[in-house]
C-alpha cells in the first residue's frame, strides 16, 4: 500500500511522461520513443493505482486484465495495415465505453446516493460521450469494413432529431443529481446516448470519415475526462483532455482538407443523388483510354512523376506494388514523388502509413501545398485510385459541393495516367472532369494487377 | 461550486491549452500514429476501472468495473501496441531499403 500522496505524485509523473510522449511524436525519428515514453506514463498510473487500493477481490482484477490484454494484443499484431481505419475506430470506441462502464459500476454500487452533484454530472456527461463514442466508432467501423452502406444520408429531419436526443440526454444528465440510484434515468441516459451514437454518424458518407474518425477520438479523450471528473481522479482529466485537444486539432485539420466545416460535415451529407450542379453528365466528355504499355513508356520517357495515393491504394492493397514501380523508374533516371492530401483516404494520415509500410522515404511524400506547384513541372502524373481530391470542378465550379476543397493540380501536369476500376465517380458521386482532360488517359482494371503489368514493362524497357 | 471542482477544472483546462501547443506541431506523416497513440493514452480510464474493481463491489457494479476493465485493457494494450508497430515501418525503412524484393 501507498499514500495518497504517492499516488497523486505517481500521477503526476504519468501526465508528465504523457506529454514527452506527445511532444516525441512530432518527428518520425523521435516518435517510437514518444510511444514507449507515453506506455511507461500508463504503466505507473497503472501500477500505482494497483498499491493504493486494497484488491477486495482478485480474481476479477485478473479476468478484466486477461482478456483486454489477449483481446487487445491479438488485434494489435494481427490487423492489416490496410485495415488501419477500422482498428482505431474500434479501439477507440473501447475506450468511450470503458469510461461510461467505470461511472455507471460507481451509479449502481451501494450508496450512490453519497456522491456529490458536480460528479455526478460530471458522469453523465461521462456516459453520453462515451455511449456516442462507443455506438459512433461501431458504425464507422461497420461502414469501413464496408457491412454498413458507406453512401450519406441527407435528411432533413435527421439532424432535429440528433438535437433532441441530444438536449434530452443532457437533461437526464443533470436529473441524476436529484435521484443518482433512480434506474430510470440511468437507463434512460444510456438508451439515448446509445442512439444518439447511430443516428448522429449514420448520416456521414465514406469520404467524410477522416473528419469523423478524428472528432470520435476526440469525444473518447473527453469522456475519459469527465470520468475523472466523475472520480475526482486527476490523471484521467489531463489524459482525457490531452486526447481531447489532439483530436479537435485533426478534426480541424481534416475539415480544412475539405473546405467543410464540422457541423457541415455531420449535417449535411455531401453529393447525394439529387444532381446538385456541376456535373459533367455521363458521356459528356470523351474519354481516352490507354493500355499499361503506353502508359509505361509515358512513364520512363518521364523526368518527374508524381504519384497521387488515394482509398483506391488501400482497397487493391497496391501500396507495395507503387514503390517497386516508383523503384523501377528511379532506376532509369526518372524522379518520383507522392502528393499527400490530408483527406486522402479513411483516415488522418492514412496513405501515409501505408506507403511507409511499403518503405516508401517519407521525404519523398509531399503536402498539397509544397506538391501543387510541381504540377506544372511533372510530366506525368499517376493518380491511383484517388478521385475527389484531383477533381478539378472545386476550384472552378461554384455550384459543385466539393467547390472550395484544396485539391491536388494533377490536371497542370504534362499528361495524367488515372488508374481506376471504372467510370464511377468517387463517394461524394461527383463526375470529374480530369478524366476526359485531353492529356487524361484512363487504365482501367484493379489499381494492383494494372500496376504489376506497369512494374513488368517499365523494367523491360 | 467547490473548491475541488475549481481545482480539478484548471488542471482540465490547463491540459488542454497544452495539448494545444504540442500537438499542433505534429506532421501529417504521422497523424495515424499519434491518433492511434493518444488514443491509447484516452484508455488511462482503465485507472478509474481499477478503482471501481479493486473496491469489490456485488451484484451489478461488479460486473460493470470487470467489463469496463477488459474494454480499457483492450485499448490500451492494443492501442500502444499497433501505434508501435505502425511507427517501426516509418523508422525501420533505411536499413531495409537495399536487398528487398526487386
Amino acid at each position: 500500500m501507498i499514500s495518497t500522496a504517492s499516488l497523486q505524485l505517481s500521477y503526476l509523473v504519468a501526465a508528465v511522461l504523457f506529454i514527452m510522449g506527445l511532444r516525441q511524436l512530432s518527428s518520425p525519428r523521435t516518435a517510437p520513443k514518444g510511444n514507449a515514453t507515453s506506455a511507461v506514463g500508463m504503466l505507473i498510473a497503472v501500477a500505482a493505482t494497483l498499491l493504493a487500493f486494497h484488491i477486495v477481490k482478485p480474481v476479477d482484477f485478473l479476468i478484466g486484465v486477461g482478456a483486454g490484454t489477449l483481446i487487445g494484443g491479438v488485434l494489435a499484431l494481427r490487423i492489416q495495415m490496410t485495415a488501419m481505419p477500422q482498428l482505431v475506430a474500434l479501439f477507440n470506441g473501447l475506450g468511450g465505453v470503458a469510461s461510461s462502464l467505470v461511472v455507471l459500476a460507481e451509479l449502481t454500487r451501494p450508496k450512490a446516493a453519497a456522491l456529490a452533484g458536480s460528479s455526478l454530472v460530471a458522469g453523465g456527461l461521462g456516459i453520453l460521450i462515451g455511449n456516442i463514442t462507443l455506438m459512433g466508432s461501431l458504425v464507422a467501423f461497420g461502414k469501413l469494413q464496408g457491412v454498413i452502406p458507406t453512401g450519406a444520408i441527407r435528411s432533413r429531419t435527421l439532424p432535429w432529431v440528433n438535437l433532441m436526443l441530444l438536449l434530452a440526454s443532457l437533461a437526464f444528465s443533470g436529473a441524476l443529481i436529484g435521484a443518482p440510484d433512480n434506474p430510470v434515468i440511468v437507463l434512460s441516459l444510456v438508451g439515448l446516448s446509445l442512439v444518439l451514437g447511430v443516428t448522429g454518424v449514420m448520416s456521414i458518407g465514406g469520404a467524410d470519415m477522416p473528419v469523423m474518425i478524428a472528432f470520435l477520438n476526440a469525444l473518447s479523450g473527453l469522456a475519459a475526462s469527465a470520468t475523472g471528473f466523475a472520480l475526482h481522479n486527476e490523471v484521467l482529466i489531463v489524459a482525457g483532455s490531452l486526447v481531447g485537444a489532439s483530436g479537435v486539432i485533426l478534426t480541424n485539420i481534416m475539415c480544412k482538407g475539405m473546405n467543410r466545416s464540422l457541423g457541415n460535415v455531420m449535417f449535411a451529407g455531401v453529393g447525394i443523388a439529387d444532381g446538385a450542379g456541376g456535373v459533367v453528365a455521363p458521356g459528356g466528355g470523351i474519354v481516352k483510354q490507354a493500355s499499361p504499355e503506353e502508359a509505361a513508356l509515358m512513364l520512363t520517357e518521364s523526368e518527374l512523376v508524381i504519384v497521387v495515393p488515394g482509398y483506391g491504394l488501400a482497397v487493391a492493397q497496391a501500396q507495395h506494388t507503387v514503390r517497386q514501380l516508383a523503384d523501377e523508374l528511379e532506376k532509369k533516371g526518372v524522379e518520383v514523388v507522392y502528393a499527400m492530401h490530408p483527406v486522402a483516404g479513411r483516415m488522418p494520415g492514412h496513405m501515409n502509413v501505408l506507403l511507409a509500410e511499403a518503405d516508401v522515404d517519407y521525404e519523398k511524400l509531399k503536402d498539397l501545398d509544397e506538391v501543387n506547384p510541381m504540377f506544372p513541372q511533372a510530366d506525368t502524373v499517376l493518380v491511383v485510385g484517388a478521385n475527389d481530391v484531383v477533381n478539378p470542378v472545386a476550384r472552378t465550379d461554384t455550384s459543385s459541393p466539393i467547390f472550395g476543397m484544396p485539391i491536388l493540380d494533377a490536371d497542370k501536369a504534362g499528361s495524367c495516367i488515372v488508374l481506376k476500376r471504372s467510370m464511377r465517380p468517387g463517394f461524394s458521386g461527383i463526375d470529374n472532369p480530369l478524366y476526359t482532360n485531353d492529356r487524361t488517359m484512363m487504365v482501367f482494371g484493379d489499381a494492383k494487377d494494372t500496376l504489376v503489368e506497369l512494374v513488368a514493362r517499365v523494367k523491360q524497357s | 461550486m467547490t473548491v475541488e471542482l475549481v481545482g480539478a477544472l484548471m488542471v482540465f483546462v490547463l491540459a488542454v491549452f497544452v495539448g494545444f501547443e504540442i500537438i499542433s506541431r505534429v506532421p501529417p506523416t504521422l497523424h495515424t500514429p499519434l491518433m492511434s497513440g493518444s488514443n491509447a493514452i484516452s484508455g488511462i480510464t482503465i485507472v478509474g476501472a481499477i478503482v471501481v474493481v479493486t473496491a469489490g463491489y456485488a451484484g451489478v457494479a461488479r460486473w460493470l468495473g470487470v467489463a469496463a476493465l477488459a474494454m480499457a485493457t483492450i485499448n490500451v494494450v492494443g492501442g500502444y501496441v499497433v501505434t508501435q508497430r505502425m511507427l517501426n515501418m516509418f523508422t525501420s525503412r533505411k536499413k531495409s531499403r537495399k536487398g528487398d524484393r526487386s
